[in-house]
């Protein structure tokens, strides 16, 4: 299936300056691991040792956050949408 | 044929139902939540007080108006007027615009203070303030009775900076009445890009004097209250008692973390806006049946991932963008108006100008809000966010 991965500005010089990422996924931990292999390094800053999605970062898939779906399970369709939202802190004083 | 008034008064009357003002009292009593008493006087002439539970809309303005105030026709309403002359006029429209049950009151206000029936004083907006908030007052959400409800209301705002200057110059100029500011920065000439409270004239003041000395040239009506002390642990509950809202403006996750869960042991709504380069996010934390941000984020990120001020970088008028946003969903949430961010989390890329909706859910096992909570008193947080997760 193919999916686009959306990065937002924070993690963009981790794949490239690219803000999406098409890749070739059936799930959500599939997309992360197509990612990886186009941008190596990429997914250690999403997803802790044990390969489970960090907690200050929420991933979406089609607009509803894969922690209430079937996390990284959670099935793509083809033309899905990732899109990985970190906590952003800046609201600058 | 020409018709003098008497007579086609006495044709309107013929053609409407006119009801006593015994009759209206008895009826309020029983139709309590369906009827509408609507008052068509004009505003000079409720200096004495109105009908409790009345809405007041003058005579030009009742076809106008009507659908706003009562969308079914077939729900009863009761006109009144001074003397039951303008109510009568006015509900032959209403009939002719097919309101099914309409009544006029007879004698009007002068039979129902004659009576000894109760009377309602609601506080009336100046001259001034119905003049400086015409612009407003006259959207049928909000009205003169929203207008008050904001005069009334207190918002806390976290940081006189990015985000909290175009709130705060949005609520003043608004007229929320009550407005807090909590910072103990001072302004900088690198801070000028984007925070528009300040000007040159007050680099090296505190941000609260400058914010406090710009928010009263906008609109000497509004209360400002400082806080020229850094947010934390020992304080928080101190400032944030009694405040409606609160409005998270801040750079930094410890702040941003003792800011929710003080909200949530407080009961206190949370306008949450935060912004990094080109892209912001805006939501509601802790309102209603809503969720907090634990509940989004129950971590906050390692420091090496979140990047200070001085090392990241904003364009100012993005700080524009979500502060105003912040300043829109409070006033949605001080009105109960429309539909606010509660739940929803708009994500915003201005480098694509686009703006995505995400679901932001409840955590049944959050450590604050939930069912069970695990933290149950303030933490260190400083300590909490530079722990590697």
């Amino acid at each position: 299936m193919a999916v686009k991965i959306k990065i937002p500005a924070s993690l963009r010089k981790f794949v490239g300056g690219n803000d999406v990422v098409d890749v070739d996924a059936g799930n959500v931990g599939d997309a992360l691991d197509g990612l990886e292999s186009a941008h190596p390094g990429i997914k250690a800053k999403l997803c802790d040792d044990s390969g489970n999605v960090r907690r200050f970062i929420n991933i979406y898939a089609n607009s509803e956050d894969i922690r209430f779906l079937e996390n990284l399970k959670t099935p793509l369709s083809d033309g899905a949408e990732l899109q990985i939202v970190p906590a952003i802190a800046g609201g600058w004083y | 044929m020409s018709v003098s008034f008497s007579d086609y008064l006495a044709q309107v009357k013929s053609r409407i139902r006119e009801i006593s003002v015994h009759e209206l009292k008895e009826m309020i009593g029983r139709q309590k939540d369906d009827l509408t008493v609507l008052d068509v006087r004009e505003p000079e002439e409720f200096e004495n007080g109105i009908i409790k539970g009345a809405t007041t809309v003058p005579r030009g303005y009742v076809e106008l108006r009507i659908e706003q105030v009562q969308p079914d026709r077939d729900k009863p309403i009761a006109v009144i007027c001074a003397g039951g002359t303008r109510s009568a006029l006015s509900a032959l429209s209403l009939q002719g615009l097919g309101y099914q049950d309409v009544v006029s009151v007879s004698g009007g206000m002068g039979a129902w203070v004659r009576a000894g029936y109760e009377l309602d004083h609601p506080r009336r907006l100046t001259k001034e303030q119905q003049a400086r908030y015409a612009r407003q007052i006259i959207l049928p959400q909000l009205g003169e009775a929203g207008q008050q409800k904001l005069l009334d209301s207190k918002v806390l705002l976290v940081g006189a900076g990015g985000l909290g200057s175009p709130t705060a110059l949005y609520l003043a100029a608004g007229g929320v009445g009550t407005i807090g500011i909590i910072d103990n920065d001072k302004v900088d000439t690198s801070n000028l890009q984007r925070q528009i409270l300040h000007s040159e004239g007050a680099a090296g003041t505190p941000k609260v004097q400058s914010a406090t000395e710009t928010l009263r040239r906008l609109n000497s009506d509004v209360k400002i209250v400082t806080y020229e002390e850094r947010l934390t642990s020992e304080n928080v509950m101190r400032i944030f008692e009694g405040w409606d809202v609160v409005v998270d403006g801040t750079d930094n996750f410890p702040t941003r973390y003792l800011i929710n869960d003080a909200c949530v042991f407080l009961g206190i709504p949370n306008v949450h806006g935060s912004i990094y380069h080109f892209d912001g996010q805006c939501t509601i934390f802790n309102h209603g049946d809503g969720p907090c941000y634990r509940c989004l984020y129950p971590e906050p990120p390692p420091p090496e991932l979140a990047p200070s001020c001085a090392e990241a970088g904003v364009l100012g008028a993005i700080c524009g963008v979500v502060g105003t946003m912040q300043a829109v969903e409070t006033i949605k949430v001080l009105l109960e108006m429309g539909d606010d961010l509660t739940g929803r989390l708009v994500s915003f890329d201005a480098l694509k100008m686009s703006f995505r909706e995400l679901k932001v859910r409840r955590d049944p096992h959050c450590l604050v809000c939930s069912e069970h909570p695990q933290i149950t008193e303030l933490i260190d947080y400083e300590q909490f966010c530079t722990v590697t997760f």
